[in-house]
Protein backbone atom coordinates (compact mmCIF):
# COMPACT_ATOMS: atom_id res chain seq x y z
CA UNK A 1 0.00 0.00 0.00
CA UNK A 2 2.83 2.38 0.91
CA UNK A 3 6.28 1.77 -0.49
CA UNK A 4 9.20 3.91 0.61
CA UNK A 5 12.49 3.60 -1.17
CA UNK A 6 15.81 5.18 -0.30
CA UNK A 7 14.18 8.07 1.58
CA UNK A 8 16.50 10.85 2.74
CA UNK A 9 15.62 14.02 4.63
CA UNK A 10 18.03 16.79 5.57
CA UNK A 11 17.31 19.92 7.58
CA UNK A 12 20.23 22.11 6.57
CA UNK A 13 23.27 20.05 7.46
CA UNK A 14 21.30 17.83 9.81
CA UNK A 15 20.78 14.47 8.11
CA UNK A 16 17.63 13.18 9.81
CA UNK A 17 16.61 10.30 7.56
CA UNK A 18 19.45 8.36 5.97
CA UNK A 19 18.00 6.01 3.39
CA UNK A 20 14.79 4.31 4.49
CA UNK A 21 13.31 1.40 2.55
CA UNK A 22 10.01 0.09 3.79
CA UNK A 23 6.77 -1.40 2.54
CA UNK A 24 3.55 -1.19 4.47
CA UNK A 25 0.78 -3.55 3.39
CA UNK A 26 -2.95 -2.99 3.63
CA UNK A 27 -4.30 -3.88 7.08
CA UNK A 28 -0.93 -3.74 8.80
CA UNK A 29 -0.51 -1.97 12.12
CA UNK A 30 3.05 -0.71 12.10
CA UNK A 31 4.34 0.79 15.32
CA UNK A 32 7.52 2.86 15.13
CA UNK A 33 9.58 3.21 18.30
CA UNK A 34 12.99 4.63 19.00
CA UNK A 35 14.92 7.24 20.98
CA UNK A 36 14.05 10.91 20.52
CA UNK A 37 15.81 12.49 17.58
CA UNK A 38 15.95 9.20 15.72
CA UNK A 39 13.72 10.48 12.91
CA UNK A 40 10.47 8.61 13.70
CA UNK A 41 8.22 11.65 13.46
CA UNK A 42 10.03 13.00 10.42
CA UNK A 43 9.57 9.64 8.70
CA UNK A 44 5.85 9.63 9.49
CA UNK A 45 5.45 13.23 8.32
CA UNK A 46 7.21 12.39 5.06
CA UNK A 47 4.54 9.77 4.32
CA UNK A 48 1.93 12.50 3.66
CA UNK A 49 4.51 15.07 2.57
CA UNK A 50 4.07 17.39 5.54
CA UNK A 51 7.85 17.17 5.30
CA UNK A 52 9.12 17.13 1.74
CA UNK A 53 11.78 14.43 1.35
CA UNK A 54 15.21 15.57 0.20
CA UNK A 55 15.47 12.49 -2.02
CA UNK A 56 13.88 9.10 -2.50
CA UNK A 57 10.43 8.02 -3.61
CA UNK A 58 7.19 7.18 -1.83
CA UNK A 59 4.38 5.38 -3.62
CA UNK A 60 0.88 5.18 -2.19
CA UNK A 61 -1.74 2.88 -3.73
CA UNK A 62 0.42 2.59 -6.84
CA UNK A 63 0.90 6.34 -7.27
CA UNK A 64 4.28 8.04 -6.92
CA UNK A 65 3.41 10.84 -4.49
CA UNK A 66 6.91 12.34 -4.53
CA UNK A 67 6.56 13.09 -8.26
CA UNK A 68 6.25 16.83 -8.92
CA UNK A 69 2.98 16.46 -10.87
CA UNK A 70 1.23 14.52 -8.11
CA UNK A 71 -1.78 16.23 -6.52
CA UNK A 72 -0.83 15.85 -2.87
CA UNK A 73 -4.21 17.09 -1.62
CA UNK A 74 -5.97 14.10 -3.20
CA UNK A 75 -3.44 11.78 -1.57
CA UNK A 76 -3.86 13.39 1.84
CA UNK A 77 -7.63 12.88 1.68
CA UNK A 78 -6.89 9.14 1.85
CA UNK A 79 -4.30 9.45 4.67
CA UNK A 80 -5.68 10.52 8.03
CA UNK A 81 -3.22 12.08 10.44
CA UNK A 82 -3.39 12.51 14.20
CA UNK A 83 -0.98 14.90 15.89
CA UNK A 84 0.64 14.97 19.31
CA UNK A 85 -1.02 18.31 20.10
CA UNK A 86 -4.45 17.40 18.65
CA UNK A 87 -4.57 20.55 16.49
CA UNK A 88 -8.34 20.92 16.69
CA UNK A 89 -9.57 24.19 15.20
CA UNK A 90 -10.32 26.33 18.29
CA UNK A 91 -12.67 28.72 16.46
CA UNK A 92 -15.02 25.96 15.32
CA UNK A 93 -17.44 23.78 17.27
CA UNK A 94 -16.59 20.09 17.60
CA UNK A 95 -19.14 19.23 14.93
CA UNK A 96 -17.74 21.84 12.53
CA UNK A 97 -14.22 20.59 13.22
CA UNK A 98 -15.37 17.23 11.90
CA UNK A 99 -17.46 18.45 8.95
CA UNK A 100 -15.15 21.21 7.64
CA UNK A 101 -12.91 19.10 5.40
CA UNK A 102 -15.54 16.66 4.02
CA UNK A 103 -17.80 19.58 3.07
CA UNK A 104 -15.04 21.80 1.67
CA UNK A 105 -13.67 18.93 -0.40
CA UNK A 106 -17.17 18.00 -1.60
CA UNK A 107 -16.85 14.49 -0.24
CA UNK A 108 -20.19 14.96 1.51
CA UNK A 109 -23.06 17.43 1.37
CA UNK A 110 -23.39 19.47 4.58
CA UNK A 111 -26.31 17.24 5.65
CA UNK A 112 -24.40 14.01 5.02
CA UNK A 113 -21.33 15.38 6.77
CA UNK A 114 -23.40 16.37 9.78
CA UNK A 115 -25.06 12.95 9.97
CA UNK A 116 -21.63 11.37 9.73
CA UNK A 117 -20.27 13.62 12.50
CA UNK A 118 -23.24 12.74 14.73
CA UNK A 119 -22.60 9.04 14.13
CA UNK A 120 -18.85 9.35 14.82
CA UNK A 121 -19.42 11.41 17.97
CA UNK A 122 -21.90 8.80 19.24
CA UNK A 123 -19.28 6.14 18.63
CA UNK A 124 -16.81 7.83 20.98
CA UNK A 125 -19.55 8.77 23.46
CA UNK A 126 -19.26 12.53 22.97
CA UNK A 127 -22.62 13.27 21.37
CA UNK A 128 -23.31 15.95 23.95
CA UNK A 129 -20.19 17.88 22.89
CA UNK A 130 -21.25 18.51 19.28
CA UNK A 131 -21.85 22.22 19.84
CA UNK A 132 -19.01 22.69 22.35
CA UNK A 133 -15.69 24.30 21.46
CA UNK A 134 -12.35 22.47 21.73
CA UNK A 135 -11.29 24.54 24.77
CA UNK A 136 -14.17 22.96 26.73
CA UNK A 137 -12.85 19.43 26.24
CA UNK A 138 -10.26 17.44 28.18
CA UNK A 139 -7.06 16.37 26.45
CA UNK A 140 -8.27 12.83 25.95
CA UNK A 141 -11.57 14.03 24.51
CA UNK A 142 -9.74 16.40 22.17
CA UNK A 143 -7.52 13.66 20.84
CA UNK A 144 -10.47 11.31 20.30
CA UNK A 145 -12.24 14.07 18.38
CA UNK A 146 -9.06 14.61 16.34
CA UNK A 147 -9.11 10.91 15.47
CA UNK A 148 -12.72 10.91 14.29
CA UNK A 149 -12.10 14.18 12.43
CA UNK A 150 -9.53 12.28 10.39
CA UNK A 151 -11.89 9.29 10.08
CA UNK A 152 -14.64 11.51 8.66
CA UNK A 153 -12.62 11.65 5.42
CA UNK A 154 -12.82 7.83 5.12
CA UNK A 155 -9.05 7.42 4.87
CA UNK A 156 -7.48 4.11 3.87
CA UNK A 157 -4.55 4.59 6.23
CA UNK A 158 -4.16 6.46 9.53
CA UNK A 159 -0.90 8.05 10.67
CA UNK A 160 -0.46 8.71 14.39
CA UNK A 161 2.34 11.02 15.53
CA UNK A 162 2.81 10.37 19.27
CA UNK A 163 -0.95 10.64 19.89
CA UNK A 164 -0.71 10.17 23.67
CA UNK A 165 2.50 12.05 24.48
CA UNK A 166 0.77 15.33 25.38
CA UNK A 167 -1.92 13.71 27.54
CA UNK A 168 -2.27 13.40 31.28
CA UNK A 169 -1.61 9.77 32.22
CA UNK A 170 -5.23 9.14 33.21
CA UNK A 171 -6.38 10.08 29.69
CA UNK A 172 -3.99 7.91 27.74
CA UNK A 173 -6.21 4.85 28.10
CA UNK A 174 -9.28 6.26 26.40
CA UNK A 175 -7.26 7.30 23.33
CA UNK A 176 -5.45 3.97 23.08
CA UNK A 177 -8.79 2.15 23.42
CA UNK A 178 -10.16 4.03 20.44
CA UNK A 179 -7.02 3.24 18.45
CA UNK A 180 -7.40 -0.44 19.39
CA UNK A 181 -10.97 -0.39 18.08
CA UNK A 182 -9.75 1.10 14.82
CA UNK A 183 -7.14 -1.63 14.54
CA UNK A 184 -9.76 -4.30 15.12
CA UNK A 185 -11.89 -2.78 12.36
CA UNK A 186 -9.01 -3.48 9.98
CA UNK A 187 -7.67 0.04 9.50
CA UNK A 188 -4.13 0.27 8.18
CA UNK A 189 -2.19 2.17 10.83
CA UNK A 190 1.27 3.65 11.22
CA UNK A 191 1.87 4.75 14.79
CA UNK A 192 4.81 6.58 16.32
CA UNK A 193 4.52 6.08 20.05
CA UNK A 194 6.27 5.47 23.36
CA UNK A 195 3.46 3.19 24.57
CA UNK A 196 5.23 -0.16 24.52
CA UNK A 197 2.20 -2.08 25.75
CA UNK A 198 0.17 -0.74 22.84
CA UNK A 199 2.92 -1.85 20.47
CA UNK A 200 2.98 -5.29 22.05
CA UNK A 201 -0.77 -5.81 21.87
CA UNK A 202 -1.81 -4.09 18.65
CA UNK A 203 1.15 -3.99 16.29
CA UNK A 204 1.59 -6.52 13.54
CA UNK A 205 5.14 -5.24 13.16
CA UNK A 206 7.41 -3.04 15.25
CA UNK A 207 10.06 -0.84 13.63
CA UNK A 208 12.96 0.39 15.71
CA UNK A 209 14.47 3.59 14.36
CA UNK A 210 17.87 4.90 15.36
CA UNK A 211 19.95 7.68 13.78
CA UNK A 212 17.73 8.01 10.73
CA UNK A 213 17.56 4.36 9.72
CA UNK A 214 15.35 1.42 10.58
CA UNK A 215 17.78 -0.49 12.76
CA UNK A 216 15.57 -3.48 13.43
CA UNK A 217 12.08 -4.72 12.72
CA UNK A 218 10.12 -7.75 13.87
CA UNK A 219 6.66 -8.86 15.00
CA UNK A 220 6.09 -7.57 18.54
CA UNK A 221 6.42 -10.97 20.24
CA UNK A 222 9.87 -11.40 18.79
CA UNK A 223 10.85 -7.73 19.03
CA UNK A 224 10.24 -7.49 22.76
CA UNK A 225 11.39 -10.95 23.83
CA UNK A 226 14.33 -11.45 21.53
CA UNK A 227 15.80 -8.19 20.21
CA UNK A 228 18.97 -8.61 18.17
CA UNK A 229 20.45 -5.17 17.52
CA UNK A 230 22.52 -3.90 20.48
CA UNK A 231 20.90 -0.45 20.13
CA UNK A 232 17.46 -2.06 20.37
CA UNK A 233 18.50 -3.99 23.46
CA UNK A 234 19.84 -0.82 25.05
CA UNK A 235 16.66 1.13 24.16
CA UNK A 236 14.31 -1.56 25.45
CA UNK A 237 16.26 -1.89 28.68
CA UNK A 238 15.61 1.82 29.30
CA UNK A 239 11.90 1.94 28.46
CA UNK A 240 10.60 -1.38 29.75
CA UNK B 1 -9.63 84.04 32.56
CA UNK B 2 -12.48 81.74 31.61
CA UNK B 3 -14.62 84.67 30.55
CA UNK B 4 -11.78 85.57 28.30
CA UNK B 5 -11.61 82.03 26.91
CA UNK B 6 -15.32 81.89 26.20
CA UNK B 7 -15.21 85.28 24.56
CA UNK B 8 -12.40 84.20 22.30
CA UNK B 9 -14.21 80.92 21.62
CA UNK B 10 -17.28 82.93 20.64
CA UNK B 11 -15.25 85.13 18.31
CA UNK B 12 -13.45 82.23 16.76
CA UNK B 13 -16.24 79.78 16.14
CA UNK B 14 -19.68 81.26 16.70
CA UNK B 15 -19.63 84.89 15.60
CA UNK B 16 -19.07 84.30 11.90
CA UNK B 17 -20.60 80.82 11.92
CA UNK B 18 -17.08 79.42 11.56
CA UNK B 19 -18.03 76.30 13.48
CA UNK B 20 -19.53 75.11 10.21
CA UNK B 21 -16.02 75.14 8.80
CA UNK B 22 -14.95 72.96 11.70
CA UNK B 23 -17.77 70.49 11.08
CA UNK B 24 -16.79 70.18 7.44
CA UNK B 25 -13.22 69.66 8.59
CA UNK B 26 -14.28 66.96 11.03
CA UNK B 27 -16.25 65.25 8.28
CA UNK B 28 -13.29 65.27 5.90
CA UNK B 29 -10.91 64.04 8.59
CA UNK B 30 -13.19 61.09 9.32
CA UNK B 31 -13.71 60.38 5.61
CA UNK B 32 -9.95 60.23 5.09
CA UNK B 33 -9.26 58.12 8.19
CA UNK B 34 -12.07 55.59 7.62
CA UNK B 35 -11.58 55.44 3.85
CA UNK B 36 -7.84 54.99 4.26
CA UNK B 37 -8.32 52.23 6.83
CA UNK B 38 -10.62 50.32 4.46
CA UNK B 39 -8.15 50.65 1.58
CA UNK B 40 -5.32 49.80 3.99
CA UNK B 41 -7.01 46.61 5.19
CA UNK B 42 -7.71 45.55 1.62
CA UNK B 43 -4.14 46.20 0.42
CA UNK B 44 -2.60 44.96 3.67
CA UNK B 45 -4.40 41.61 3.52
CA UNK B 46 -3.23 40.99 -0.04
CA UNK B 47 0.36 41.96 0.76
CA UNK B 48 0.39 39.91 3.98
CA UNK B 49 -0.91 36.78 2.24
CA UNK B 50 1.70 37.20 -0.50
CA UNK B 51 4.41 37.49 2.15
CA UNK B 52 3.41 34.45 4.22
CA UNK B 53 2.71 32.14 1.27
CA UNK B 54 5.56 29.70 0.83
CA UNK B 55 7.21 30.81 -2.39
CA UNK B 56 6.44 28.94 -5.54
CA UNK B 57 7.50 29.64 -9.11
CA UNK B 58 8.43 32.85 -10.80
CA UNK B 59 5.13 34.71 -10.30
CA UNK B 60 5.20 34.09 -6.56
CA UNK B 61 8.75 35.41 -6.31
CA UNK B 62 7.87 38.48 -8.39
CA UNK B 63 4.84 39.28 -6.22
CA UNK B 64 6.93 38.82 -3.11
CA UNK B 65 9.55 41.24 -4.43
CA UNK B 66 6.82 43.74 -5.31
CA UNK B 67 5.38 43.48 -1.79
CA UNK B 68 8.81 43.98 -0.21
CA UNK B 69 9.51 47.06 -2.34
CA UNK B 70 6.08 48.50 -1.52
CA UNK B 71 6.53 48.06 2.22
CA UNK B 72 10.11 49.39 2.16
CA UNK B 73 9.30 52.52 0.15
CA UNK B 74 6.06 53.40 1.94
CA UNK B 75 7.43 52.87 5.44
CA UNK B 76 10.71 54.53 4.55
CA UNK B 77 9.27 57.90 3.47
CA UNK B 78 7.10 60.45 5.34
CA UNK B 79 3.43 60.47 4.45
CA UNK B 80 3.57 64.26 3.82
CA UNK B 81 6.19 63.71 1.15
CA UNK B 82 4.05 60.99 -0.42
CA UNK B 83 1.05 63.34 -0.42
CA UNK B 84 2.97 66.21 -2.02
CA UNK B 85 4.68 63.99 -4.57
CA UNK B 86 1.49 62.28 -5.70
CA UNK B 87 -0.84 65.29 -5.65
CA UNK B 88 1.47 67.97 -7.08
CA UNK B 89 4.03 65.79 -8.79
CA UNK B 90 2.19 62.92 -10.42
CA UNK B 91 -1.50 63.80 -10.52
CA UNK B 92 -1.19 67.58 -11.06
CA UNK B 93 -2.29 67.41 -14.70
CA UNK B 94 -5.38 65.32 -14.02
CA UNK B 95 -7.13 67.67 -11.56
CA UNK B 96 -8.16 64.88 -9.25
CA UNK B 97 -10.18 65.84 -6.19
CA UNK B 98 -7.73 66.46 -3.31
CA UNK B 99 -9.97 64.65 -0.80
CA UNK B 100 -10.04 61.55 -2.99
CA UNK B 101 -6.28 61.80 -3.43
CA UNK B 102 -5.81 62.05 0.33
CA UNK B 103 -7.99 58.99 0.96
CA UNK B 104 -5.97 57.00 -1.57
CA UNK B 105 -2.53 58.17 -0.40
CA UNK B 106 -3.32 57.54 3.27
CA UNK B 107 -4.85 54.20 2.26
CA UNK B 108 -1.76 53.13 0.35
CA UNK B 109 0.40 54.37 3.21
CA UNK B 110 -1.65 52.55 5.82
CA UNK B 111 -1.63 49.36 3.70
CA UNK B 112 2.08 48.91 4.33
CA UNK B 113 1.62 49.08 8.10
CA UNK B 114 -1.54 46.98 8.07
CA UNK B 115 0.28 44.36 5.98
CA UNK B 116 2.84 43.94 8.77
CA UNK B 117 0.08 43.81 11.41
CA UNK B 118 -1.79 41.10 9.49
CA UNK B 119 1.38 39.21 8.68
CA UNK B 120 2.41 38.95 12.31
CA UNK B 121 -1.19 38.03 13.21
CA UNK B 122 -1.07 35.15 10.74
CA UNK B 123 2.36 34.00 11.93
CA UNK B 124 1.08 33.97 15.52
CA UNK B 125 -1.38 31.19 14.65
CA UNK B 126 0.12 27.82 15.62
CA UNK B 127 1.77 26.02 12.71
CA UNK B 128 -0.09 22.87 13.75
CA UNK B 129 -3.33 24.46 12.55
CA UNK B 130 -2.00 24.70 9.00
CA UNK B 131 -0.64 21.18 9.21
CA UNK B 132 -3.95 19.81 10.46
CA UNK B 133 -5.82 21.53 7.64
CA UNK B 134 -3.38 20.38 4.98
CA UNK B 135 -3.27 16.81 6.36
CA UNK B 136 -7.04 16.57 5.79
CA UNK B 137 -6.44 17.33 2.11
CA UNK B 138 -7.50 20.98 2.17
CA UNK B 139 -5.65 23.28 -0.24
CA UNK B 140 -3.37 26.03 1.03
CA UNK B 141 -6.01 28.62 0.11
CA UNK B 142 -8.86 26.88 1.92
CA UNK B 143 -6.67 26.25 4.97
CA UNK B 144 -5.83 29.95 5.00
CA UNK B 145 -9.39 31.28 4.63
CA UNK B 146 -11.23 28.72 6.76
CA UNK B 147 -8.70 27.95 9.48
CA UNK B 148 -5.80 30.40 9.80
CA UNK B 149 -7.31 33.81 8.97
CA UNK B 150 -10.38 33.46 11.26
CA UNK B 151 -7.96 32.82 14.14
CA UNK B 152 -5.52 35.50 13.05
CA UNK B 153 -8.27 38.13 13.17
CA UNK B 154 -8.32 37.93 16.95
CA UNK B 155 -4.63 38.83 17.03
CA UNK B 156 -5.06 41.49 14.38
CA UNK B 157 -8.11 43.53 15.42
CA UNK B 158 -6.74 45.24 18.56
CA UNK B 159 -3.58 46.35 16.74
CA UNK B 160 -5.68 47.46 13.80
CA UNK B 161 -7.62 49.74 16.13
CA UNK B 162 -4.33 51.30 17.11
CA UNK B 163 -3.52 51.87 13.45
CA UNK B 164 -6.83 53.73 13.09
CA UNK B 165 -5.94 56.02 16.01
CA UNK B 166 -2.61 56.81 14.35
CA UNK B 167 -4.40 57.45 11.06
CA UNK B 168 -6.87 59.93 12.57
CA UNK B 169 -3.99 62.05 13.84
CA UNK B 170 -1.84 61.62 10.75
CA UNK B 171 -4.58 63.03 8.52
CA UNK B 172 -3.83 66.45 10.03
CA UNK B 173 -1.27 66.93 7.25
CA UNK B 174 -3.90 66.51 4.51
CA UNK B 175 -4.13 70.30 4.42
CA UNK B 176 -0.80 70.29 2.55
CA UNK B 177 -2.73 69.32 -0.57
CA UNK B 178 -5.58 71.78 0.06
CA UNK B 179 -7.96 69.31 1.71
CA UNK B 180 -10.13 71.12 4.26
CA UNK B 181 -9.59 68.73 7.16
CA UNK B 182 -9.93 69.62 10.86
CA UNK B 183 -6.48 71.15 11.10
CA UNK B 184 -6.73 73.10 7.87
CA UNK B 185 -10.17 74.41 8.89
CA UNK B 186 -8.77 75.65 12.19
CA UNK B 187 -5.85 77.30 10.46
CA UNK B 188 -8.30 79.12 8.20
CA UNK B 189 -10.19 80.35 11.23
CA UNK B 190 -6.98 81.48 12.92
CA UNK B 191 -5.97 83.40 9.81
CA UNK B 192 -9.02 85.63 10.19
CA UNK B 193 -8.42 86.65 13.80
CA UNK B 194 -5.70 87.67 16.23
CA UNK B 195 -5.98 84.76 18.65
CA UNK B 196 -4.08 81.53 18.14
CA UNK B 197 -4.24 79.80 21.51
CA UNK B 198 -7.97 79.14 21.82
CA UNK B 199 -8.67 77.72 18.33
CA UNK B 200 -5.69 75.38 18.49
CA UNK B 201 -6.61 74.26 22.00
CA UNK B 202 -10.07 73.43 20.73
CA UNK B 203 -8.54 71.59 17.78
CA UNK B 204 -6.34 69.52 20.07
CA UNK B 205 -9.35 68.72 22.27
CA UNK B 206 -11.37 67.53 19.27
CA UNK B 207 -8.63 65.08 18.25
CA UNK B 208 -8.27 63.98 21.85
CA UNK B 209 -12.01 63.30 22.19
CA UNK B 210 -12.15 61.33 18.91
CA UNK B 211 -9.23 59.17 20.02
CA UNK B 212 -10.67 58.70 23.53
CA UNK B 213 -14.05 57.63 22.20
CA UNK B 214 -12.42 55.20 19.85
CA UNK B 215 -10.09 53.84 22.54
CA UNK B 216 -13.10 53.24 24.77
CA UNK B 217 -14.91 51.32 22.01
CA UNK B 218 -11.75 49.37 21.24
CA UNK B 219 -11.29 48.31 24.86
CA UNK B 220 -14.90 47.16 25.04
CA UNK B 221 -14.46 45.20 21.85
CA UNK B 222 -11.24 43.59 23.08
CA UNK B 223 -12.93 42.50 26.28
CA UNK B 224 -15.69 40.94 24.20
CA UNK B 225 -13.10 39.10 22.09
CA UNK B 226 -11.38 37.75 25.16
CA UNK B 227 -14.68 36.59 26.58
CA UNK B 228 -15.42 34.59 23.46
CA UNK B 229 -12.04 32.94 23.96
CA UNK B 230 -13.21 31.30 27.18
CA UNK B 231 -16.42 29.90 25.90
Amino acid sequence: MITVSNLHKKFGTNHVLCGINETIEKGEKVVIVGPSGSGKSTFLRCLNLLEVPTSGTITFEGKNITAPNCNINEVRMKMGMVFQHFNLFPHLTIENNITLAPVQLKLHTPEQAKANAVRLLARIGLSDKATAYPSQLSGGQKQRVAIIRALAMNPTVMLFDEPTSALDPEMVGEVLDLMRELAEDGMTMVVVTHEMNFAREVATRVLFMDNGVIAEQAPPSEFFSNPKNPRTIEFLSKVL
Amino acid sequence: MFDNFFHKFYVAFIKNNDYKLLITGLQNTMIIAVGALIIGIFLGTIIAVIKVTPKKGIIGKFLDLLATVYITVIRGTPVVVQLLLIYFGILAKYRIDPLLTAVCVFGINSGAYVAEIIRSGILAVDKGQTEAGRSLGLTYGTTMTKIVLPQAIKNILPTLGNEFILLVKETSVAGFITVLDLTRATRNIVAGMYDVFVPYTVLALIYLVIVMIFTYLLNKFERWLRKSDNR
